[in-house]
């Protein structure tokens, strides 16, 4: 199962114009922790598919709601010629491709 | 001494409405000020470069036109943080100016206390050289060297200055650049309540209704603060609270959700109690906040980049989408070969095919080729007719480029506007996103609208 269908919120957005962060929200408790347990889902892992410094990445769980917080940095500040998401509202793909 | 204090977040951001029910709801509650913030980086540094707000001027009068005469009959202070977004001097100045037409239009007096955050670029200077600014939120280390090319330089002071500016009982207070929590922290903070629960209240109403569901950045959030916890409802009886709705918040747009940290220090949510109290009503208790030990502030600053000019044209031709890499190829080679009123490396093209791999780029490979792709083109150079003409160029190419196995001849490229290119001005980078351990100096004025 992706991680996309697995979630109930997969969403992304700008933490300051240098770093994205990926909110994933679960709607049970063997959701959230299936994903937590995917073997896959790692800071290398998330680097890799995002082509930045592994050392960079942090993921963050918050049990009591439910969710995981992915932190990344930008490959292009927000706004600068090179972006092309200005609030990087849409950048929670590739990570929702994640097999959990 | 107060056991409480009620106030009033207008909406998450100045300019993006609220719903006139909800302001007159929470005033029958009895408020101790109202409050809105219009801040944000997220639209990206042009907004601080250029000196122009984010939201737009009939916008920021319509929301400031509301709350401005109730907020004056009750003498309760209006607060405006970090005004026209970006909060450097053109942006507060522009907000005062709509000020001044709210109170021509409604025949109203006041006093407004006017507070600038612009820094010094001398200043800035002796502080590089201290070696005393470091990166923020994954930003580059600072390049002194572009100290002089800065526009805007401002420092995002906490509740220190708002709390000046109120002492002198003016009725509107207008903030340039601030920790979007200063706005609703500096009236509790001076009148002697805990500094972690204002701070986390104040993150939490800076966002209007945010945090209620459903969601409304376009909407009120009233905040109840007292010694050993606070309150938060939406005035607005379509929306309510839950203790998961307001905890969640603080996960948005914030790199930790167990913390936060502003120039007074760094906001503990790890002890946080989130209790329903009332149908639409949530009550906090448990924010701690850990004193800073050096001032920390968070300076802004912006430098141009160039300036840019795009077109949009759709594709449906299957050989034209499947040769777009031909294509691309061929209008940078001619572009360079004509482009003679330009230096090679001042200038960049950009190429977004938009239904193939415009928004998440390289780092997804793309899928079967669509029927259609929308392609943009953009030129970014050092003058705006210098990216007119490179763009004129990479268009008509574009427009006309062989590929082999092309049949449709005459043209690659569906506009669906005349004129084709759009010419969007200038282009910024945050070149200044950094922390320095200084405490920010701030100028302050007194002015009676309408003036004397």
């Amino acid at each position: 199962m992706r991680l996309y269908d697995l979630a109930s919120v997969c969403r992304s957005k700008n933490a300051g114009p240098f770093q994205l962060t990926i909110d994933l929200m679960f709607r049970t408790r063997s959701d959230y922790d299936r994903a937590m347990a995917a073997g896959n889902f790692t800071a290398e892992k998330i680097a890799s598919l995002y082509r930045v410094d592994p050392r960079s990445v942090a993921v963050k769980p918050f049990e009591r709601i439910l969710t995981i917080k992915v932190v990344i940095p930008r490959n292009a500040p927000s706004g600068a010629p090179e972006d092309a998401d200005v609030y990087g509202s849409q950048q929670h793909f590739p990570l929702g491709n994640l097999e959990v | 001494m107060k056991t409480e204090i009620r106030y009033l977040s207008l909406c998450g951001m100045l300019g993006y409405g609220y719903a006139p029910a909800s302001l007159e709801n929470a005033l029958k509650g009895g408020l101790d000020f109202i409050g809105v913030d219009a801040g944000s980086t997220d639209p990206g540094p042009y907004y601080l470069g250029s000196g122009n707000g984010f939201a737009k001027p009939l916008q920021v009068r319509r929301d400031l036109g509301l709350a401005l005469k109730p907020a004056l009959d009750l003498k309760i202070p209006l607060i405006i943080g970090s005004a026209g977004g970006s909060g450097a001097r053109p942006h507060v100045d522009k907000t005062l100016g709509i000020l001044r037409d709210i109170a021509a239009e409604q025949g109203l007096r006041f006093r407004v206390a006017v507070i600038y955050s612009d820094i010094d670029r001398e200043y800035l200077k002796r502080v590089a050289a201290e070696k005393r600014i470091r990166p923020c939120g994954g930003a580059p280390e600072f390049n002194p060297d572009c100290i002089g090319r800065l526009v805007n330089p401002v420092a995002q002071f906490g509740t220190a200055p708002i709390i000046e500016a109120l002492k002198t009982g003016a009725d509107v207070v207008l903030s340039g650049r601030c920790c979007d929590t200063a706005v609703f922290a500096a009236y509790p903070v001076m009148r002697g309540f805990p500094a972690g629960l204002a701070l986390h209240a104040a993150k939490i109403a800076e966002c209007g209704a945010l945090c209620a569901r459903p969601v409304g950045a376009n909407d009120s959030l009233a905040v109840c603060l007292r010694q050993d916890s606070f309150t938060v409802e939406p005035p607005n009886p379509a929306r309510k609270c839950t203790p998961d709705s307001v905890a969640a918040h603080s996960l948005y747009e914030q790199p930790d959700p167990h913390c936060f940290y502003e120039p007074e220090g760094e906001v503990d949510l790890r002890n946080c109690v989130f209790v329903q109290s009332g149908a639409r009503a949530v009550t906090v208790s448990g924010s701690e906040l850990r004193p800073a030990e050096k001032p920390c502030t968070k300076l802004e600053g912006a430098i141009l980049r160039g300036y840019r000019a795009i077109t949009i044209a759709g594709i449906r031709d299957p050989a034209a989408i499947a040769s777009l890499d031909e294509i691309e190829r061929g209008v940078r080679f001619a572009v360079r070969e004509s482009a003679s009123f330009v230096r090679e490396g001042d200038y960049s093209l950009r190429f977004l095919r938009y239904g193939l791999d415009a928004v998440t780029g390289k780092n997804e490979a793309p899928a079967a080729l669509p029927g259609e792709v929308g392609l943009l083109i953009e030129a970014v150079a050092p003058s705006q007719e210098q990216a007119d003409a490179l763009l004129g160029l990479a268009r008509a190419k574009a427009l006309h480029q062989g590929f082999p196995g092309r049949k449709a001849t005459a043209g690659n490229l569906a506009f669906p506007c005349s004129p084709s290119d759009f010419q969007c001005g200038a282009v910024y980078d945050f070149a200044l996103y950094h922390l320095a351990d200084l405490t920010p100096g701030f100028e302050m004025k007194l002015l009676s609208i309408p003036e004397a």
